[in-house]
């Protein structure tokens, strides 16, 4: 056995580049799949850790569709005998910036212990720390940095990288003094361990709301994000799918190449299954090599783009996620086990071509399974079936799973149906070719195709990733930069922290000739979901740019005039509103929807109504926000700068129009860094398979070239026609490709997007993107191809003779 | 750090900063404990003022309202019952609102020979959730309370309620109130850390403990402890051995063992039976432990040998159930005793200290 495993082993050594390019290919592909396991893992372990420490994710909670909760009611709640912990939240403009304040009481709040511990950790502070006056604050070590200005006698602000970045936790008694709020609360969370027999809260407080979960900050991120890392994980298992194309060819390959080798051992009396334990045992270690290499690589690659996805978890779902990487065994497992499943099924073809080599010993080597027409039909009819199943599934399913059955399904149904496609589109060339050298090189490719198929299969899969991936992004920015555009109505929004202070905003605006479109709005549930009503005054520039996706032409009239409401898409589709339905608010409280408008970035479902709609039942609905129109002549600026000079409002809290815009796409433009990283390494991937496999079947091709040389083709123009074969085949798949990836757009757009966040989008197309993407395929297949080419190029009119002294004997 | 022990860290401060059991806290708070820091502290000339001091003292560091019962249902089973609301102070006053420097902590247990039930609430001062009223008297936190239908403490009702009990409870005092050592300024240490201390110990007990199986209707005694100070303890001193103890003879006694490294300081009163009070004098109460049991992993005397030579007192004071630890944020062992000897009786066992890595060694007082 171990001799077995030497000879077969011995082979490596005569072909090193093989041996590296099957190392590098397992090893993309597991680098590829670990690190966005890694990253996931991280991101969850984040949540995890701040779930447990600070989160009150599974708790219930108790809110108030005005806004504030008394203090008193607290109070009074508590002699009741219910256990509950107060949180007061808001915003607080300091130090150049605004922060969420989130105040707590210590004695009851679950995630104390956390600052306990943190203020302990400071050394100089005993526990009490977060009790004594001044008190200290907490914050993410960024936010904390950001706020280093601040008068560090008063604002004693400690680091807690647990905590969402932009968030300032303390004792209530500090906040409430920060926020001049005192006597107020945001939310009331519910204890777990409550005593028995208390009479209901429904009773004891029927104004306040009960949420089945904690939906402030600190409440499971992990909720909102998981289509994020369902998305990941899609595209790492792509990566690793393609990876294995790589794998697959080098593999078979190997055994290609050692075929004289078996033979001899076979006739050296070595057991067939002698054989194949050998091959399994190389496979063994060759995936355990490569997988191990594939995790140092992987690892490297998730430090690299944590950063970027921690930024963006953090700046779109304001999910606490840390900037550093840890090992997991379990990750290591998981790695090295998908490196070994992978190579044993990249390898399967290979061990059952041994076998079929170890039954027919002398048979020819090159005789390599031509496409009849019952395998082209096998194929057609499994591929057609794969996404006809994909297509049942997204059907008879719901929700994002069912989305990305359809997407698997499309994706591999297509592959499979490329090669049946690819084939007559050869057996259609062959036929209008005139040249003899170009009926050959139709001819012949087709002969290749099999053994081309998989890594083409991976070039189509890679290509269509580009364009679907490329086209969803590109189109949901442009969506997203016109609708903020449309959104954004105002020229200068101000944030305002009391009701006083947006009065004041308001009167200050009209006595400055400028328009002012106050944000009223109430928080209440629907269906348990959180759901925000804003009041809207009749403005024109409302009525002219607000984003409406459908809805009756006299929308906006019916929404002021007949007590209409209009509902955001996500709304839309998860409770199944349409224009013309009818949507209950509350008890006795009822409204005819008028229009459906688009959202973009909102987990959660908002309604807007007119102001006087929203105040007949909500008599003091809050106000944080207050959007300003200039008249003609003054510049927004200038309103700005008045605001701040007159009001006394910080700068922070004054925001013009194109700076909200601009840190809205850049915020945008992060969430999708990772998505243009992975796109491009993919496409890479698959150049690198098709290499492998062109060098897979350069040792099957010389019985095929010697003949037409013979005829008198000069190498160069076989090397000329060889390069063409390859771009040929690339400019095929590509055109293959192109149609699959739109079709993948439309179901990312209009399938996992509505899944995901409720929102469809539409389709806009990219040209100039494909030319681009079309130049780099051809450039990867041209570069498999040189490889090829070289050697035909050098190789000596000898040895193309030897293939006629073999076929002698 | 777990999170639990952590939090248990933050209220172990805010309690016992520098409370009476400040020495099990060791030399971190040392400073804190021999130092008033801008609080009161108790003066020998002062007379006690009612209704007055029957309600808070926020300019003193810790004060706590104490009340312990011994029962017995209607099938003749003993048990015990403990309502207790402590109070802390971060700061010398008394601001309204979240900013109120004052911390309560209220522990409620039910004692039976076989179960211990216990409970634990927390709340801050200055926004209505815990705290002392004099007129009408109204202790409470949460919903559990001590109340009086006017400024005396004479007629009590008092209800709790925890995991797996319940108790509503009247009291009916049955004597005058007694002060401890010299007309309410006890000694409590050679140094002079002394507190404010008196109590209500005869009062008459009807009522409701309600435990899984069911509701029971419950008679006996209880005994009210107030007390309140700054600086009550000694460095060196780790915890304390509580007795308060009723004979069949009407008689009463109150004594304590403050153990320390330099030696147990000992102190008491003796009630007769017609509520009249005579302080011992350090050395005059004598208790020794004779039976350890292993309690929440701790070796805790549950039996011991108490001795008042001048009363011709040679009692065994057992434990009714040696389990009575309160698991609370901060732990000890408190819980109902039976007295035989020279005088039969029931009565009240607390002790703190045990167990922790400061407290003085267990098995050298075997």
């Amino acid at each position: 056995m171990i001799h077995v495993l030497g000879t077969m082993f011995r082979h490596w050594r005569r072909a090193p580049l093989q041996l590296v390019l099957l190392i590098a290919g397992l090893a993309l592909a597991t680098a590829l799949w670990s690190a966005v396991q890694a990253i996931n893992a991280e991101a969850r372990a984040s949540y995890g850790r701040a779930v447990e420490r600070l989160g009150t994710g599974g708790m219930a909670a108790l809110t108030s569709p005005e806004g504030a909760i008394a203090l008193q009611t607290y109070v009074r709640l508590r002699r009741v005998g219910w256990q509950l912990s107060p949180v007061l939240e808001g915003t607080w403009a300091q130090g150049g910036r605004s922060v969420t304040l989130l105040g707590v009481d210590v004695l009851s709040y679950p995630g104390a212990p956390a600052m306990v511990t943190a203020a302990e950790a400071d050394g100089s502070l005993g526990p009490l720390g977060v009790l004594t006056t001044p008190g200290v604050m907490f914050a993410h070590p960024e936010t904390q940095a950001a706020l280093a200005g601040l008068d560090q006698e008063a604002f004693r602000i400690l680091p807690l990288p647990d905590l969402p970045p932009n968030l300032v936790l303390s004792d209530i008694s500090v906040v409430e003094g920060l926020l001049n709020r005192p006597g107020q609360l945001s939310r009331i969370l519910i204890l777990p361990d409550q005593p028995e027999g208390l009479p209901a809260l429904s009773v004891l407080a029927p104004r306040l709301q009960r949420s089945s979960t904690d939906d402030g900050p600190l409440g499971d991120p992990g909720r909102l994000t998981r289509s994020f890392h369902l998305n990941l994980t899609a595209f790492g298992f792509l990566s690793f799918g393609v990876g294995l194309f790589i794998v697959q060819g080098s593999i078979t390959l190997g055994i290609e190449q050692r075929r004289g080798t078996i033979r001899t051992l076979r006739c050296l009396g070595v057991a067939m299954s002698g054989l194949m334990a050998a091959l399994l045992l190389e496979l063994i270690v060759l995936a355990l090599v490569a997988g191990g290499l594939g995790l140092v690589v992987g690892y490297s690659l998730a430090g690299l783009l944590l950063p970027d996805v921690s930024a963006t978890l953090r700046g779109l779902y304001g999910a606490p996620v840390d900037g550093t990487l840890s090992l997991r065994l379990s990750w290591v497992v998981s790695g090295l086990g998908m490196a070994l499943a992978g190579t044993l099924l990249a390898g399967l073809q290979a061990l059952l071509s041994l076998r079929r080599m170890g039954r027919h010993l002398s048979q020819a080597s090159y005789a390599t399974a031509r496409l009849n027409r019952t395998h082209i039909w096998i194929w057609c009819l499994s591929g057609a079936g794969l996404i006809s199943l994909g297509a049942v599934v997204l059907q008879v399913g719901s929700g994002l799973l069912a989305g990305f059955v359809f997407l698997g399904g499309l994706m591999l149904g297509s592959a499979v149906l490329l090669l049946p496609v690819l084939t007559l589109l050869l057996q259609g060339m062959r036929r209008m070719a005139r040249s003899p050298a170009f009926q050959w090189l139709t001819a012949d490719s087709q002969l290749q195709l099999p053994g081309l198929s998989l890594s083409l299969m991976a070039l189509l899969l890679a290509v269509a990733t580009n364009v679907g991936v490329g086209t969803m992004v590109s189109s949901f920015r442009m969506t997203f930069v016109d609708w903020i555009d449309q959104r954004l109505v105002a020229d200068v929004f101000v944030e305002v922290e009391t009701d006083a202070q947006a009065q004041a905003v308001m009167r200050w605006a009209k006595a400055n000739d400028a328009r002012s479109l106050p944000q009223s709005y109430s928080d209440t549930r629907l269906n348990s979901a959180p759901l925000r009503i804003y009041g809207v005054v009749d403005d024109p520039l409302s009525r002219r740019d607000w984003p409406l996706v459908r809805g009756a032409p006299d929308a906006w009239d019916q929404l002021h005039s007949a007590g209409a409401v209009f509902v955001n898409e996500q709304l839309a589709h998860r409770d199944g509103l349409q224009p013309g339905d009818r949507m209950t608010l509350g008890p006795d409280w009822s409204a005819p929807i008028a229009a459906v408008y688009s959202d973009y970035g909102n987990p959660d479902g908002q309604i807007i109504m007119s102001l006087p709609a929203l105040r007949a039942h909500v008599p003091a609905p809050i106000v944080r926000r207050i959007g300003l129109v200039p008249t003609e002549a003054t510049h927004p600026g200038d309103l700005g700068q008045g605001l701040a000079r007159d009001l006394g409002i910080s700068a922070t809290a004054i925001r013009d129009k194109d700076m909200i815009k601009s840190l809205s796409i850049a915020v945008f433009d992060r969430t999708f860094v990772v998505t243009g990283a992975l796109n491009i390494l993919t496409l890479a991937v698959a150049g690198f398979a098709m290499l492998t496999s062109f060098l897979s079947q350069w040792s099957r091709r010389l019985p095929q070239l010697a003949p037409v040389w013979a005829m008198g083709v000069s190498r160069a123009r076989l090397a000329g026609l060889e390069l063409l074969r390859s771009l040929g085949f690339a400019v095929l798949t590509f055109a293959c490709a192109l149609p699959l990836g739109l079709g993948l757009a439309w179901a990312l757009l209009n399938v996992i997007n509505l899944e995901a966040f409720g929102w469809r989008l539409p389709m806009y197309l990219f040209p100039a993107e494909w030319v681009r993407l079309f130049l780099l395929t051809c450039l990867a297949a041209g570069l498999a191809a040189v490889v090829p080419v070289l050697r035909l190029l050098r190789l000596s009119p000898a040895r193309l003779l030897e293939v006629f002294s073999n076929d002698r004997l | 750090m777990t999170a639990s022990r952590s939090l248990g860290a933050l209220i172990l401060a805010v309690l016992m900063l520098p409370g009476l059991w400040s020495g099990a806290q060791g030399q971190g708070y040392a400073n804190l404990g021999s130092d008033a820091a801008g609080f009161a502290v108790p003066d020998p000339g002062r007379q006690l003022q009612f209704p007055a001091d029957h309600g808070a003292h926020p300019d003193f560091r810790v004060e706590w309202w104490y009340l312990t019962a011994n029962l017995r249902t209607e099938a003749g089973a003993d048990l015990g019952v403990q309502w207790t609301l402590f109070r802390s102070a971060l700061a010398p006053n008394d601001a309204e609102g979240w900013k109120n420097p004052q911390i309560w902590m209220g522990h409620a247990a039910v004692t039976t020979a076989t179960s211990h039930s216990y409970a634990e609430r927390l709340g801050r001062g200055g926004i209505g959730q815990a705290g002392v009223l004099t007129d009408p008297f109204l202790a409470w936190i949460d919903d559990w309370s001590l109340t009086s239908s006017d400024d005396t403490l004479d007629d009590l009702a008092v209800t709790a309620r925890g995991p797996g009990f319940s108790y509503d409870l009247a009291l009916q005092q049955q004597g005058p109130l007694i002060f401890h050592g010299d007309d309410g300024y006890s000694v409590k240490s050679e140094d002079g850390q002394a507190s404010y201390y008196y109590s209500q110990p005869s009062y008459r007990v009807t009522g409701t403990v309600t435990l899984p199986r069911g509701p029971l209707a419950v008679t006996g005694e209880a005994w009210l402890d107030r007390e309140w100070s700054s600086q009550p303890l000694a460095p060196d001193q780790s915890g304390w051995d509580w007795f308060s103890l009723r004979f069949d003879s009407g008689e009463k006694a109150m004594g304590f063992v403050l153990r320390g490294d330099r030696g147990d300081f000992t102190s008491g009163s003796w009630i007769a039976a017609d509520g009249t009070l005579s302080p011992l004098a350090p050395g005059e109460f004598i208790a020794t432990p004779r039976v350890w049991s292993e309690v929440a992993g701790r070796d805790i005397p549950t039996g011991w040998q108490v001795e008042i030579p001048a009363r011709g007192v040679s009692v065994n004071v057992a434990a009714l159930n040696p389990e009575a630890w309160m698991g609370t944020s901060f732990s000890y062992w408190e819980g109902p005793v039976t007295v035989i000897g020279s005088h039969q009786g029931t009565g009240y066992l607390e002790m703190t200290g045990y167990g922790d890595e400061r407290s003085s060694n267990p098995s050298d007082r075997k």
